[in-house]
């Protein structure tokens, strides 16, 4: 799984493999639809696109001759998802922060657990 | 300063897509000084750190500008070391930088800075520079295996229902 997300975001590490990404948000395109913006040859757009590939942001069909490519919306799902984890942990850490703070502003004496901060959660405060 | 009506009551999370920077931003009910303090004085420190689950203890704690920090968080019966360099202590800011020993080569500077809003909260602006993509995708999806197993499914409902 860690590996998977590393693939990711290494293959989004690049300006022009995050171009094409954008580009494909838009819609399917082909290789040379892709190339066309860029002063690169085809075989440079390739390689990227197999980078993409190789950490399922994209996939191409095997139809005929044009093999249009296709974004992988799932995957950012799972970037979405990662993020988020990480995000959950810093909110954890600054709420236990909050609750240092609100001791440090009731004085040393007078500690008030449950002192009332307009934080939107849900009141399960004790 | 201009702030505007946008509150951060919740940790609010940036992975930068140009450079490997993660930021954070966070509104206390506090003064920049109490925030400063929170983050120097370190008994106060290891108190809102990490979870409940995790003791920590620090071995050095120099708080000035090239002064030393280090602490010992245990886990589970697993030590990890973190250590890093206050590089700059000022009134509202603290610039430093970070490893953690299990990747030692590995050091992120970090920058927090406390905005005082006015309003009795302060905003507290922090940031990550991780020295490549990869080291900053490892910090991301470490998230993964530390504290985070509450609140998973309320989490996944909200990505369910497309709120995040």
């Amino acid at each position: 799984m860690a590996d998977e997300l590393s693939k990711v975001f290494a293959a989004l590490a690049d300006p022009t493999r995050r171009d094409i990404v954008a580009r494909l948000a838009v819609s399917d395109a082909t290789v040379s639809e892709l190339a066309a913006p860029y002063d690169v040859s085809i075989q440079a757009v390739s390689k990227h696109l197999k980078v993409l590939e190789d950490a399922g942001l994209v996939s191409r069909t095997r139809e005929a001759q044009k093999r249009p490519v296709h974004l992988e919306a799932e995957v950012f799902d799972l970037m979405t998802k990662w993020i988020e984890r990480y995000r959950k942990r810093a909110e954890e850490r600054y709420q236990r922060l909050d609750a240092l703070l609100a001791e440090m502003n009731d004085g040393p004496a007078a500690s008030e657990p449950g002192d009332d901060i307009e934080t939107p959660q849900e009141g399960k405060a004790s | 300063m201009s702030t505007t009506a946008t509150r951060y009551p919740e940790a609010a999370i940036e992975a930068d897509k140009e450079v490997p920077i993660i930021r954070i931003t966070r509104d206390f009910r506090a003064t920049p000084a109490q925030l400063m303090k929170a983050h120097t004085d370190p008994e106060l420190f290891v108190r809102w750190n990490g979870p409940e689950t995790v003791s920590s203890r620090i071995v050095e704690w120099d708080v000035r500008d090239g002064g030393s920090w280090r602490y010992i968080s245990t886990h589970e019966g697993q030590d990890h070391e973190f250590r890093g360099c206050f590089h700059t202590v000022g009134e509202d800011k603290i610039v430093q930088t970070f490893t953690w020993m299990g990747m030692p080569d590995q050091v992120s500077l970090e920058t927090m800075w406390f905005e005082d809003l006015g309003d009795g909260t302060t905003r507290l602006h922090a940031q990550s520079l991780c020295d490549s993509f990869a080291d900053r995708d490892a910090w991301l999806s470490s998230g993964m295996e530390v504290g985070v197993n509450e609140g998973y499914k309320a989490l996944d409902r909200l990505l369910e229902a497309g709120e995040l």
